[in-house]
């Protein structure tokens, strides 16, 4: 039994959870972009934190290989987001996202 | 034949446009049409030698003639899509960023074949984002404009938000078995709670690529902002790659817990055909419109998911090859008048027949075609998928979605009566259209009518789709 392991794996999950929940919350109540995009980040951190533990618990390093994999494409995302983010403000000069009310309904 | 031969042939002829792309001065950008629709036409066409189904990278990318034969249907719509896009690219505003249009639309095809042949969550994960990401730049390509800008954000948002709750579930899906590899996860799925909130995470994440209901609100949103061509390819190329291999996953990996998802779907489908046709309804923007018809259709697709048969499958696979050619039609009629007026309202097609005879019976035939009227293949796309389900014993889904679909005759007509009995003061004027928006046309109209004629087609889905359930 590692360092790690001496953890259950419970307090991970609850951990990763709120972590995720977090996150969610932040997506949703926040209106400004860069916060959504960090509340973004933290949901992804908080999967990967779920999937290096399930990996150390499970003696399989395949999670610890997805990670990494998360890691990359997550950037991938935030550098598309704040292109398209760069884009808004140049326009408007603002980045909150209560600005984006030209399609509705 | 090589059995990765989609993929590299697309990486290849993607390489060769990005070091076309280099030598080409800004003016002379619109010299890379020709040879990026000739190149994709020619991987169409290899596409269909017939090839070796195989398996890749210890099992993470696995080719089945199911697979090929999705693959091929996502290359002529790809293609159909460029074809389109021709005229819409040549506007100054574009002139510049024509090479990039096609690049980042053969990034996301990439993806999705890679999605298709995942044999792997990791795989299946890494093609979604590619196929996701790219896209979003896409829906931002009109970067002057605001609503391009919006779509693009709102896009971006949501896909990020809704892959984080996919991978979430994944990350349980994987500390209870262990393992990433569809076959090896399939057998030690047993529904114990962990897993059951894993699949609801996993649901819900492709629910939003596929725009189901309740997690539908991006998509009006960003269909009426993004370019018409580019919501063409997001409302069919992108549904469809997700629709396929959402329905493989749940035949394969999760085909043990089957009875708890099918009553899942069960609700989400007649949630969303009559959400999509009750807001479709009120719809006075054609880009909007054809988005909340393109979530019914989701719905119908549904119908062909919830029974795990080898006829769920096929009637999966020949719905999404019928919509291709029906949506793209609209789309393609909608997006040069959109280009050429920037008329996009129905009340601006009111008398449209007077002036434009061709496209206002591309018009026609692709709506009838996706409301399933019979010669046209949408109604064997339609009649298929509810045998389907019935022969699962859904009587009274099939029935709801029987209703919705006289509902959406209603406004499917609604745009055919303004095109030929409206009579307008200022209907709009001849448009001239070039010969790719011709040629794409023809395509999507011969596609309609072909289809519905030749039964051998789904035949053969048929027969590709035994053992896959």
């Amino acid at each position: 039994m590692t360092t790690l392991q001496s953890i259950p794996i419970q307090y991970y999950l609850v951990f990763c959870s709120l972590l995720f929940s977090i996150g969610v919350v932040g997506v949703l109540i926040k209106r400004n972009a860069l916060v959504i995009l960090m509340s973004i980040e933290l949901m992804i951190n908080s999967i990967n934190l779920l999937l290096a533990a399930f990996s150390a618990y499970t003696n399989d390093p395949a999670g610890q290989i997805f990670v990494f994999f998360i890691m990359v494409v997550a950037a991938a995302e935030v550098a598309i987001g704040l292109a398209i983010v760069v884009l808004i403000y140049r326009t408007t000069h603002t980045i909150d996202i209560n600005v984006l009310n030209k399609l509705r309904w | 034949m090589l059995i990765m031969r989609h993929e590299l042939l697309l990486i290849a002829i993607t390489v060769i446009l990005l070091i076309v792309e280099i030598f080409l001065p800004n003016t002379q950008k619109h010299k890379i049409i020709l040879p990026a629709i000739l190149l994709m036409a020619a991987v169409t066409v290899i596409g269909f030698f017939p090839g070796t189904p195989g398996v890749l990278f210890g099992g993470m990318f696995q080719s089945t003639q199911l697979t090929m034969m999705f693959k091929n249907i996502l290359n002529i719509g790809v293609l159909i899509v460029f074809i389109q896009s021709v005229d819409w690219l040549k506007q100054d505003q574009n002139k510049e960023k024509i090479s990039e249009f096609f690049l980042l639309m053969l990034a996301t095809l990439i993806g999705m074949n890679y999605m298709i042949s995942s044999g792997d969550f990791l795989m299946f994960y890494i093609g979604l984002e590619l196929a996701t990401i790219p896209v979003a730049a896409l829906a931002a390509f009109e970067r002057l404009k605001e609503k391009s800008a919006e779509a693009g954000v709102k896009l971006i948002f949501s896909s990020a938000l809704s892959s984080g709750i996919l991978l979430y579930g994944l990350s349980m899906i994987y500390g209870t078995t262990g393992t990433m590899y569809f076959a090896d996860v399939a057998p030690l799925i047993t529904g114990v709670p962990l897993q059951v909130l894993a699949f609801i995470f996993f649901f819900a994440g492709m629910a939003f690529k596929i725009s189901l209901v309740p997690f539908h609100l991006w998509t009006a949103d960003v269909y009426e902002g993004a370019p018409v061509n580019v919501t063409s390819y997001l409302s069919v190329i992108s549904k469809g790659a997700a629709v396929f291999i959402f329905t493989i996953i749940l035949y394969t990996v999760f085909s043990k817990i089957a009875v708890m998802w099918s009553d899942l779907i069960y609700v989400v489908t007649i949630l969303t055909i009559t959400v999509g046709n009750l807001f479709a309804l009120r719809q006075q923007n054609l880009k909007r419109f054809l988005a909340f018809s393109s979530i019914a259709q989701a719905g119908f697709i549904l119908l062909g998911v919830i029974g795990q048969s080898q006829l769920g499958m096929t009637t999966v696979i020949y719905f999404v090859l019928v919509y291709i050619f029906s949506n793209l039609g609209a789309f393609g009629v909608v997006g040069i008048i959109s280009n050429r007026t920037g008329k996009e309202n129905i009340n601006d097609y009111d008398g449209l027949y007077r002036t434009n005879p061709n496209l206002s019976l591309v018009m026609m035939l692709a709506l009838f075609s996706l409301a399933g009227i019979p010669p046209l293949a949408g109604f064997f796309g339609k009649f298929f998928l509810f045998t389907a389900a019935a022969k699962q014993g859904y009587y009274i889904l099939v029935l709801i979605a029987l209703i919705n679909t006289i509902i959406s005759l209603y406004y499917y007509l609604l745009v055919i009566k303004a095109m030929l009995l409206n009579n307008s003061d200022h209907p709009i004027a001849k448009i001239r259209s070039d010969n790719y928006t011709r040629l794409g046309l023809l395509i999507c109209v011969a596609g309609m009518v072909i289809i519905g004629f030749t039964s051998s087609i789904y035949e053969m889905v048929f027969n590709l789709s035994f053992g896959l359930y």
